[in-house]
């Protein structure tokens, strides 16, 4: 609670102060629900700066090993943020390192956008204290960074889709943590206001420095996004490294019950695509 | 709240309008003062009531007779002070539970605080301690005993008890000790109707000993429930995400629970069972304003104060020199209006 306020530079942006930028490590992490392992002792780190992708099957445990970073579900092993063990923060603390995008946000209709922003500023803001000019500034400033200033005093249940992800993602910018947790960012967008959304994640990132982990379920945009994928199958890592490394059709195909083609694009990174199984006749019925 | 600013000072400004709907509740709370300590079988002047209340405060020398300082300070202020006190712990309690639990249908007494503060007082009334300091107590420690109940067997303490969980919790625990309030008034048929009364809830014995014996409590409760404002706003997104954005999530939920209990327990025990004002004041409040928890918290609790003034007025009036139970004021009064004020503003979104 003795971290310095932060500051907020001329361009509008805010800089994280006093945490700095950080790495996330899981080591010999499993997470049990009733007994029964989600995860079981993964492994795996995501450098200062660097983006991540949690990739994999349904109920891999994806979401396990980020409901684990923030403290919501238990965990063995331990999850390092920087130099402290997650286990060790108390939830203000955590807060404050940890930003997190939850797959479905809760988002009460009838709050306006720039009081639910500022929901970001929670572990800034003094337990029986209220906002302080900056937590507001802060909040308007990320508003305005994702070209959300006019929306300021819309109720959320007034937005559509793009608008909400972005509503969700400036909320957690406003904590002005150095380590950005997404889970399934992108699953209730369109096409285009997907790549949008990571775009923005992109940009924001490599604007502050963040270390970025992600549940993706789209390997093409996981693959174009993300420097390093972790593939995660029955909640054990099956694989793990650059998207060339991990986009192997062969392991794929084991790992989705699934055939894909990985092609190479345009720009030369990977695209997956799934493909039907061929029918051969009377197999249709 | 709607409107689309494009700059972000007018959004500003417009955050959590507090001034308007603060003043025309306190506003309001005062005339309902005024005039439920002027009206009555005796009509006495405004100018005579502020002579009482300066008199009996400050000792400022005052020519309003005797007889009538003993109407306002004796009976009808304590009542007046007392109604207001409750009115506006109820409210607070309500809008605590209704935010805690994300449930828009929680009301105080909830959890099971009627059949505990039930069942304490039947026990107090079969043992013969109808008139003494015990019947509060034992109301009071049967609401909060309820409640702590409640928790156990919803055990909130882990991480995976929803909303909904201690709210089937309560009901159980209630169905249970109401079944024991039964059976009690079944072995004592004779004081049935002492504990109807009782669990009607009524001001008309007030008096300044039950302003004291309540007021810390309600105090107590009011106040933390009061900073809890803007915590309460950030509940809204359900403990979880209130727990990834920094709060305690059970341990914050816990310590509103606890202070609204503890009001709810306070006002209990002094005036009964008083039905619907936890539930409709802060909805209204919600409908007309906003529905920040930094508006509907402290503008509920004058509302909440002002309007059990008015209802208790009306249930010592309309029947005099006979009373009303209040519980069937609040009901008569307040259904209809909050059924108007939902069917007016029923295209809003959401209430929560």
């Amino acid at each position: 609670m003795s971290t310095p306020r932060t500051v907020v530079t001329p361009s509008g942006t805010a800089e994280p102060s006093g945490t700095g930028v950080t790495s996330l490590g899981f080591e010999q992490v499993t997470v049990r629900y009733d007994g029964a392992p989600a995860v079981s002792a993964a492994s795996f780190a995501v450098a200062e700066g660097e983006w991540v992708a949690l990739v994999g099957p349904n109920g891999a445990g994806k979401s396990s090993l980020l409901r684990a970073a923030t403290g919501l579900v238990p965990h063995e092993g331990a999850i390092r943020v920087g130099d402290r063990p997650a286990k060790a923060l108390s939830w203000r603390e955590r807060a404050r390192r940890i930003a997190l995008v939850p797959q479905q946000p809760e988002l009460p209709a009838a709050m306006p956008v720039l009081d639910y922003v500022l929901l970001g500023r929670t572990a800034h803001i003094p337990y029986w204290g209220r906002e302080s000019a900056t937590d507001l500034q802060i909040s308007e400033s990320v508003l305005d960074r994702l070209g959300m200033a006019g929306f300021a005093g819309r109720p959320l249940g007034t937005l559509s889709g793009g608008e909400t992800q972005r509503v969700v993602l400036a909320r957690a910018l406003a904590q002005q943590a150095p380590v950005l947790l997404l889970d399934e960012p992108t699953s209730a967008l369109d096409l285009g206001r997907r790549v949008e959304a990571l775009e923005l994640v992109d940009e924001v990132r490599r604007e502050h420095g963040l270390t970025v982990l992600s549940v993706l379920h789209d390997l093409t945009l996981a693959a174009q996004f993300a420097e390093r994928l972790v593939l995660l199958v029955d909640g054990r890592i099956r694989a793990a490294g650059t998207p060339e490394v991990v986009l192997d059709p062969v392991v794929l195909a084991e790992s989705f019950g699934a055939r894909v083609r990985v092609m190479v694009g345009a720009d030369g990174r990977l695209v997956v695509v799934p493909y039907r199984r061929e029918k051969r006749g009377g197999e249709l019925g | 709240m709607t409107g689309s600013a494009s700059t972000g000072d007018g959004v500003r400004a417009r955050r959590h309008q507090l001034r308007l709907p603060g003043t025309v509740a306190a506003l309001l709370l005062v005339g309902a003062v005024v005039l439920a300590s002027c009206v009555g079988p005796v009509s006495i002047g405004p100018d005579r009531v502020l002579g009482t209340v300066l008199s009996q405060l400050f000792g400022v020398h005052t020519s309003v007779s005797p007889v009538d300082q003993a109407i306002v300070w004796n009976l009808r202020l304590p009542r007046v002070v007392l109604a207001a006190l409750v009115g506006a712990a109820l409210s607070a309690s309500g809008t605590a539970y209704q935010g805690v639990l994300r449930n828009s249908l929680a009301d105080p007494y909830l959890l099971g605080v009627a059949a505990g503060a039930g069942l304490g007082a039947t026990v107090a009334i079969v043992s013969g301690g109808s008139g003494s300091v015990l019947l509060p107590v034992a109301a009071f420690l049967g609401a909060v005993a309820a409640v702590v109940l409640t928790y156990l067997v919803a055990s909130i303490g882990t991480d995976r008890a929803s909303g909904y969980t201690v709210i089937l919790a309560g009901v159980a625990v209630a169905a249970m000790l109401t079944a024991g309030q039964t059976f009690l008034q079944q072995q004592h048929a004779d004081e049935i109707r002492q504990i109807y009364n009782w669990l009607l809830g009524s001001f008309s014995v007030a008096s300044w000993r039950d302003v004291g014996l309540s007021l810390p409590y309600l105090l107590v409760s009011m106040l933390v429930l009061l900073a809890h404002r803007r915590v309460l706003d950030v509940l809204r997104v359900g403990a979880e995400e209130a727990g990834t954005l920094g709060l305690h999530p059970t341990r914050t939920r816990l310590l509103i629970v606890a202070a609204a209990t503890l009001g709810t327990g306070a006002a209990v025990a002094v005036s009964g069972l008083i039905g619907f004002v936890g539930i409709i004041v802060p909805h209204a409040v919600r409908l007309l304003t906003s529905a920040s928890y930094r508006v509907v918290m402290p503008v509920s609790m004058l509302g909440g104060a002002a309007f059990l003034v008015l209802a208790d007025l009306a249930a010592r009036t309309v029947e005099a020199p006979g009373e009303v139970p209040i519980g069937v004021v609040t009901a008569v009064v307040g259904g209809p209006f909050f059924l108007a004020v939902l069917r007016s503003r029923r295209t809003r979104q959401g209430l929560l």
